[in-house]
């Protein structure tokens, strides 16, 4: 089977011709992360050191609230700031045929052709909590390609799709006028994450009662930063700047507090976790006896002789001679 | 991870009709295909630039204005301006029967007129848009 990559050219010329803004070697770069391709390891193990310098905002909110719309409108400002935006937009994938319909770039169309933006649509494949295993690998190849500003917009989320608030800088919630009464703002989680909390489509009614009720429940994040409550109309362009303004000024927070060294900290700590249960599968997985003693392992659990921790336990031991 | 086939489909020119291709994206979407669903009103400019940064191994293209002669081959020629023209392309929509020879000539890998099935769609996209070709 001829893989893509090996149809198209080598990942070294790939990863040289990222670093000099090639749009087309970026997007190939981000399908071999994707598809999970051997390569794809070695990319970012090349191109690790020149990540990190990118400022990364997190879109969420329920579906239909507009953050796709609210993007598109921020795109515009920071282009006019002169700052280069990427945008990962990631939409679910069916639990049943495996397939998707991404419909984030309707709402950006206008941005497709500035060469200083690039947009990815980027499905779920079934991973958990709004976003896709790929996705911040994929902020990495945007980073390298240059980008100052990266959007990630997760899928429409509910209550606790939280795990952007990790990975991201800056947290945006979106949230829009009559959706929920004062207990389901106060309920936990999503509504716990935002940096900057915005309400859009508030020309609708019912927008300054969210506004009044967020206020009530938004708690601080971190030393000395108290989330702001905006209103927008992102349609019609109305209150764009000042979120903008808010996040930016959110960027500047973290610089000066401190806490961009702390969350930075606390990212690496939740990669190096995620890639050690990777690696241990893998490891577990590419040893001939395993899928065996997998087998043998899964028969005793089910037949109530071993308790599900004790057989993993008993599986792993082995692997650390490798 | 499996690979997946990704496909755009696109609405190019000023045709308002899209009620056809988003039939056509959720039956792709049914075949277990991503599908990049990108409006109304693109120029091929903008079709060829998503595509590209999508990475996608085809585009869909459908018109129902009779535009389809001038606006398809386009979206072929800037492609391989681009480099790009490993990604192939699709069009379907009113098309004339005797338009579907030119299109093919213009390089276009499927043409498809009204009574196609869904299904016929559907496996021209496994067969020709498949990341194992």
């Amino acid at each position: 089977m001829t893989t893509r990559a090996a149809r198209g050219p080598s990942t070294a010329k790939l990863v040289a011709a990222l670093r000099h803004g090639d749009k087309r070697a970026a997007a190939k770069l981000i399908s071999l992360i994707e598809d999970d391709e051997p390569e794809a390891r070695t990319v970012l193990r090349k191109i690790y050191r020149q990540t990190g310098r990118a400022h990364i905002v997190g879109l969420t909110g329920p579906p239909g609230t507009g953050k796709s719309t609210l993007i598109s409108r921020l795109l515009k400002e920071f282009r006019k700031r002169g700052r280069k935006v990427g945008v990962i937009a990631v939409d679910p994938t069916s639990p049943f045929t495996g397939g998707a319909i991404l419909g984030d770039r309707v709402r950006m169309a206008e941005a497709s052709r500035d060469p200083d933006v690039f947009i990815r649509s980027m499905a779920t494949r079934g991973y958990p909590g709004g976003l896709a295993l790929a996705t911040f690998d994929a902020v990495k190849v945007l980073e390298a390609l240059g980008m100052d500003l990266v959007f990630v917009e997760t899928v429409g989320a509910g209550q606790s799709e939280v795990e952007i608030a990790k990975r991201a800088h800056t947290t945006v919630v979106v949230e829009m006028p009559a959706s929920g009464d004062v207990v389901q703002i106060l309920k936990a989680g999503i509504l716990e994450i935002g940096d900057v909390y915005v309400v859009n489509k508030a020309d609708l009614e019912g927008a300054d009662a969210m506004v009044a009720n967020l206020h009530l429940v938004v708690p601080e994040r971190g030393k000395g930063w108290r989330p702001p409550v905006l209103k927008t109309v992102a349609t019609e362009v109305g209150g764009v700047k000042e979120v903008a303004d808010r996040i930016e000024a959110h960027w500047r927070h973290l610089k000066d507090s401190g806490e961009l060294a702390v969350r930075e900290r606390a990212r690496a700590e939740t990669e190096l976790r995620g890639a050690l249960v990777e690696v241990a599968l893998q490891r577990l997985a590419a040893r001939p006896a395993s899928e065996r003693s997998l087998r043998e392992a899964i028969d005793r659990v089910a037949a109530r002789k071993t308790d599900v921790r004790t057989a993993a336990e008993g599986l792993l031991p082995a692997t650390r001679a490798k | 991870m499996a690979k997946k086939i990704r496909v755009l489909m696109a609405k190019p020119g000023l045709d308002g009709h899209d009620r056809g291709v988003k039939v056509i994206a959720r039956a792709l979407r049914d075949a277990g295909i991503e599908v990049i669903y990108t409006g109304l009103r693109q120029s091929p400019e903008d079709i060829v630039a998503a595509a590209i940064e999508e990475d996608v191994d085809a585009i869909g293209l459908s018109s129902l204005s009779g535009a389809h002669m001038s606006l398809f081959p386009r979206v072929v020629k800037i492609l391989r301006e681009k480099k790009a023209s490993d990604i192939i392309v699709a069009g379907g929509g009113i098309i004339p029967p005797e338009d579907v020879p030119k299109l093919k000539k213009a390089g276009l890998k499927g043409v498809f007129g009204p009574g196609t099935t869904l299904q016929e769609i559907v496996d021209f996209f496994q067969k020709n848009a498949g990341r194992s070709r």
